[in-house]
């Protein structure tokens, strides 16, 4: 029905998803990128991809070269950090990160010592390496998606051929107002650009590459071309909207394909980079470079907004400091466009590899939001947004924490843009409610897998209890059933030697127990002699349990401490005797209780004494 | 007037049938009561209910000898989802049975432990390593924070650390709504 | 902490309901020409009592009541309810209907936004159902009218029922063209004999024309604005003039035309300025084009077969009850999923 109407509505008639907001991107498009000065200290927080945190290999106090790897991806999706420039390694603590919840994450502080020495860099031939060596040099890169999805790039890249990729699209939107990165690093460094769209051509096997680019950049867009002149990749100018550069929507934009929800693009046959990923990688494989700096837009209430090269780790303080500084009535840092961006907790957060632009706040620049009204149902989010969901259902289920109902209607299609809250009349904070929603969604998933393994392992453990005391039972019996054949034998072998003695039940009976006790303790001394033959057996042969050889005095001290504890605790030789009396073993390990609680008691005593001294 | 009554009658006797016939031709197998109870559970297994476990504590409720609200891991969330399963009114927590507590894991002090297995042995989850005379550790992936081992161990090695927010557990907080515009760097 | 997005750009609450306000000014001016200026009386009254109703609820439920009032949906619901009431309804008609539609169908459910039902539309019902003789004595138009009635005469009718120097209450009033279609109907006349009848003008009533042509200028004028969408407006009256028309073609002589149904009474009030109450309508497309097509074969139906001369305020309240299931029936497709 959709289908129709939309068939017979004239084209000025059908609704546009997405908004257009004033762009005020011409402020930070008047400077060329300007080099950054050395910061006095560089902190690289680890988590800066999507995927595992990678392990360190460095340590306090070491001096490292630029360039160098500092830490090395962990298992398949992680990302290498390495040294931004040459220096000593000060610190490997929590520090705070640039992220919404305002938490610390461990980085790796580094102070540049000025000398900004390269350690040995590897170029690689791409036209003619195989490859999986350039994937394999591509591990170590540290290069991940500088989109902002920071996805490490060489898994997107190691196709090899059993995915089909037709069309390698390079997102060029930057539909975001604001941010320019991408569009002054078109314009100054096209060249690059180009060759690093080729090897990723080359390296998915791609057939064509398309480059979608919004219409308000034209003088990239004519650096773009100008580059591509003779090269078989084409640009497609995509109308200035808001959020065109979303991968999906751009695919979408670019080569009319729509891919479905439980897809990835690669398996549609497209595979999307943003620009400035093709250039790291163009950067990598001619000069071996690694991923150590990036363009960052600095832009808002500043001096002088511009865009700047800066290498990974330079705190934002540095940043503003060379747009001209930030002007008094700024109230905080914005991290992103003002649509997706969040609030950084501090001025004192390091630019990472997901920073594509910094926005200096104030109340004139972004007024503070009137009070939200209730929803009146206008259904102008719906109409706008890109996904073509319903946010005010969503709305609805959020706010009432109805989370089944919001995954029904497709909540995690969300890609919060963020255009639904633009386009409100009653100034609801739309997409809070979905990140609220989706979190709470992931975690109460999370639990309940957590959950369902605890039940299994309740339910293991129940059953081997079970298992065990059946087998004990078992055990009892044939012992039992075993004893009596034996005591049975006795007896009938004293009656034989007592040449049919009047028997009455009483002494065959004390027979028999003394007989089936008589049997029990030599079966106990086998069992002993048993398992000392075993232990001679094992030291004779040398198996006897090698770590037993004092390898280091304080594991060897710490041995002996928890020996001597043992010992109080009345459990030290074991050997001998294991089946003392019941009532025994738990008098002595009352003792032993008791014991540790005086020792643990005075200890507290002491301690307690100790700091009433320390405060006098 | 007795056309009205035969008519109803009429309908009444139709309509039961055909309910009744319904209910045998279309009944639907679903999962005993028991299991769907034991599906809301927490599954921490602490007997905070006064149940030896989740699986006895949902016997206890699908058998009409437990209220919902005896379980704090819970939290007000699981009564609730307890009440719209049973059909019930939802009640509030008893607080007899304790408070809810922000989820802990247990952590052995290795100085101290002295490897008597007795917390191994009081794990329902079997979520400690160890063996006699060896030293233990608790496997904090599969901690429920049910608190069994802290009693048993007879030198009070075992501690409860609640799990620390990271930025990858870390989750968005319920929208404030201000009621009167404030500036964006004052809304917390 | 974060508050993105930090721009926005959207017409407020009050701004949209300002529009629909502004948009209903030609039609109350054609109102007002035709059938006298106590309408202007009675939208004042109903205004205030609208807003003192809400504030009053507000204050009760510990609302803040400032940013509520100036939102001016109550406004906009009285100025409805106002339009659809008889142009001479004495005072206390226009309180008790506005008092019913702001305290009962819209603050006690919640306030703005949380209403299930249409509140002018609950109002008029909740009239039309308790004093059903004062509801149907309409006021004649002016060039119809034996005794014409001042502005100052109009103001005293509405508020003491007192006509000035014994003009008899029957000279000022006449029944609406559908009220009286349907009362000859029954007495087995025919169309064209009915026709005849000087209340009827071109199409529909005399003078009701031009009020139905100044709603539809102001209903364009919303459209263009892009506050309301083209869906429900074409929907219903699509679908009114469709079922007139089976119905016409059938038998001309007992059933009116569809330009006859679409001219008279409230169809174009309803079409553009009641069904397009965001609140209690649905919100996909299709379900706004199924819910507007169910309102006008309805409104027929209870004009043609059913108790009372208009059908648009039962209609609406009928379909108000079927949005939700139109709603979850109608959810369109997903970008990325198969339907």
């Amino acid at each position: 029905m959709n289908a129709i109407l939309n068939f017979f509505k004239p084209d000025f008639l059908k609704q546009k998803r997405g908004v257009h907001p004033p762009e005020h991107k011409a402020e930070s498009t008047q400077l060329p990128i300007a080099k950054l000065a050395m910061p006095q200290k560089l902190v690289l927080p680890l988590r800066q991809h999507i995927g595992n945190m990678p392990k360190i290999l460095v340590s306090v106090g070491e001096h490292v070269l630029k360039g160098q790897l500092l830490a090395t991806p962990e298992c398949t999706v992680s990302a290498a950090i390495h040294a931004p420039t040459s220096g000593t390694i000060l610190s490997i603590a929590d520090e705070i990160i640039p992220h919404p919840s305002g938490l610390p994450d461990k980085c790796i502080t580094l102070i540049p010592d000025g000398k900004d020495q390269w350690t040995n860099l590897t170029s690689l031939d791409w036209r003619n390496a195989p490859k999986e060596a350039l994937i394999a040099s591509l591990c170590t890169s540290g290069i991940v998606g500088l989109g902002g999805a920071t996805f490490p790039t060489h898994i997107k890249l190691r196709s090899s051929g059993k995915l089909n990729i037709q069309t390698l699209v390079i997102n060029a939107a930057e539909c975001e107002p604001y941010i320019t990165c991408d569009d002054m690093l078109m314009r100054e460094h096209a060249e690059e650009i180009v060759q690093g769209i080729e090897i990723a051509q080359y390296l998915l096997g791609a057939e064509k590459s398309v480059i979608g680019i919004e219409d308000n950049k034209s003088i990239a867009q004519q650096a773009m071309q100008a580059a591509l002149t003779g090269k078989p990749i084409s640009i497609v100018t995509v109308p200035t909207l808001y959020p065109s550069g979303d991968a999906r929507q751009l695919i979408h934009l670019v080569s009319g394909i729509e891919i479905p929800h439980d897809k990835r693009a690669t398996e549609m046959g497209v595979q999307v980079f943003n620009v400035a990923t093709v250039r790291a990688l163009y950067r990598h494989f001619t000069f071996g470079e690694p991923a150590i700096n990036r363009v960052v837009t600095v832009t808002g209430n500043v001096a002088q907004p511009q865009n700047f090269e800066v290498l990974f780790g330079t705190p934002l303080t540095a940043l503003t400091q060379a747009a001209g500084g930030a002007k008094p009535d700024t109230t905080h840092y914005i991290m992103g466009g003002p649509m997706m961006g969040f609030d950084l907790p501090t001025p004192e957060v390091p630019i990472t590899k997901a920073t594509n632009c910094i926005i200096a706040a104030s109340p004139h620049l972004f007024a503070p939001p009137p009070p939200a009204m209730p929803c009146i149902r206008c259904a102008r989010c719906a109409e706008a947004c890109p996904i073509q969901l319903q946010p005010q259902e969503l709305y609805w289920f959020a706010k009432s924490d109805a989370f089944e109902k919001a995954r029904d209607y497709k909540l995690f299609d969300c890609i919060e843009c963020g255009v639904c809250t633009y386009v409100c009349p009653s100034n609801i904070p739309l997409v809070q409610y979905f990140r609220y929603a989706k979190s709470e969604v992931i975690a109460a998933d999370k639990a309940k897998e957590a959950a369902d393994l605890a039940r299994e392992r309740n339910e293991f453990r129940l059953a081997r209890i079970e298992r065990e005391k059946q087998e004990r039972a078992q055990k009892h019996a044939e012992r039992a059933l075993g004893t009596k054949a034996e005591a049975a034998k006795a007896a009938s072998a004293k009656k034989d030697a007592a040449n049919e003695a009047p028997t009455t039940e009483a002494p065959i009976n004390s027979a028999t127990d003394e007989a089936a006790k008589a049997a029990k303790q030599a079966a106990i001394a086998a069992a002993i002699e048993r398992a000392k033959a075993a232990k001679a057996a094992a030291d004779a042969t040398g198996l006897a349990p090698k770590n037993t050889a004092p390898a280091n005095p304080a594991v060897q001290q710490e041995i002996a401490e928890i020996d001597a504890r043992r010992k109080n605790v009345g459990l030290a030789n074991t050997n001998e005797a294991p089946m003392t009396a019941d009532a025994e073993k738990q008098a002595k390990i009352a003792a032993a209780i008791a014991r540790a609680k005086a020792a643990k008691a005075e200890a507290e005593a002491a301690k307690q004494a100790q700091n009433l001294e320390l405060k006098e | 007037m007795l056309t009205a009554l035969y008519i109803m009658l009429g309908l009444a006797l139709v309509l039961g049938l055909g309910l009744g016939y319904a209910a045998l031709k279309f009944k639907v197998e679903g999962d005993p009561l028991i299991a769907r109870i034991d599906a809301i559970l927490p599954q921490t297994q602490c007997g905070q209910c006064g149940y030896p476990g989740c699986k006895p504590y949902a016997t206890a409720i699908a058998n009409g000898e437990a209220d919902i609200n005896q379980c704090p891991p819970g939290g007000d969330a699981g009564v609730h989802a307890l009440a719209d399963l049973l059909g019930v009114e939802y009640k509030p927590l008893n607080a007899e049975h304790g408070a809810p507590k922000p989820k802990s894991v247990a952590f052995i002090d290795e100085k101290t432990c002295i490897g008597c297995t007795l917390c191994i042995q009081a794990c329902p989850v079997d979520a400690i390593l160890g063996a006699a005379k060896h030293m233990h550790t608790i496997i904090s992936s599969e901690c429920t924070g049910c608190e069994l081992c802290v009693a048993p161990c007879p030198v009070d090695c075992i501690t409860m650390e609640p799990i620390a927010e990271t930025p990858d557990n870390w989750k968005w907080k319920y929208p404030v709504i201000p009621i009167r515009a404030v500036p964006l760097h004052e809304v917390k | 902490m974060n508050r993105s997005p930090y721009i926005s750009d959207a017409p407020s609450v009050s701004m949209i309901m300002l529009k629909v306000l502004l948009a209903l000014v030609p039609g109350i001016f054609a109102y007002a020409w035709i059938y006298g200026g106590g309408i202007l009386v009675t939208i004042a009254l109903a205004t205030l009592t609208a807003l003192a109703a809400e504030a009053a609820l507000l204050k009760i439920r510990q609302r803040p009541i400032k940013p509520h009032l100036m939102d001016l949906s109550a406004v906009v619901t009285a100025w409805l309810l106002a339009l659809a009431l008889p142009p001479l309804a004495p005072w206390w008609l226009i309180v008790v209907g506005t008092l019913f539609a702001i305290v009962i169908a819209k603050q006690l459910y919640g306030g703005l936004g949380y209403n299930p039902f249409n509140p002018a539309m609950v109002g008029y019902a909740v009239l039309l159902i308790s004093f059903p003789l004062i509801m149907t004595k309409w006021s004649a138009p002016l060039i119809l009218a034996q005794t014409k009635l001042s502005f100052l005469d109009q103001l005293y009718f509405i508020f003491n029922q007192v006509l000035p120097n014994d003009i008899k209450v029957d000279a000022i009033t006449s029944a609406t063209p559908l009220d009286y279609l349907k009362t000859h109907l029954k007495l087995n006349q025919t169309l064209s004999e009915i026709s005849q009848a000087p209340i009827f003008g071109v199409y529909g009533a005399k003078g009701g024309e031009v009020v139905t042509g100044a709603y539809l200028l102001g209903g364009l004028y919303l459209i263009q604005q892009r506050i309301i969408g083209w869906h429900l407006p074409t929907a219903f009256l699509g679908a009114l003039s469709a079922i007139a028309l089976v119905f016409y073609v059938a038998n001309p002589e007992h059933f009116a035309s569809p330009l006859f149904h679409l001219t008279s009474g409230a169809s174009l009030l309803c079409a553009f300025f009641i069904i397009t109450d965001p609140v209690s309508g649905p919100t996909t497309p299709r379900g706004k084009l199924y819910f507007a097509a169910g309102v006008g074969v309805l409104t027929y139906l209870i004009r043609v077969y059913g108790g009372y001369p208009d059908g648009v305020a039962f209609a609406v309240l009928i379909m108000n009850m079927c949005v939700p299931l139109i709603d979850a029936h109608t959810q369109p497709r997903v970008f990325g999923h198969e339907k």
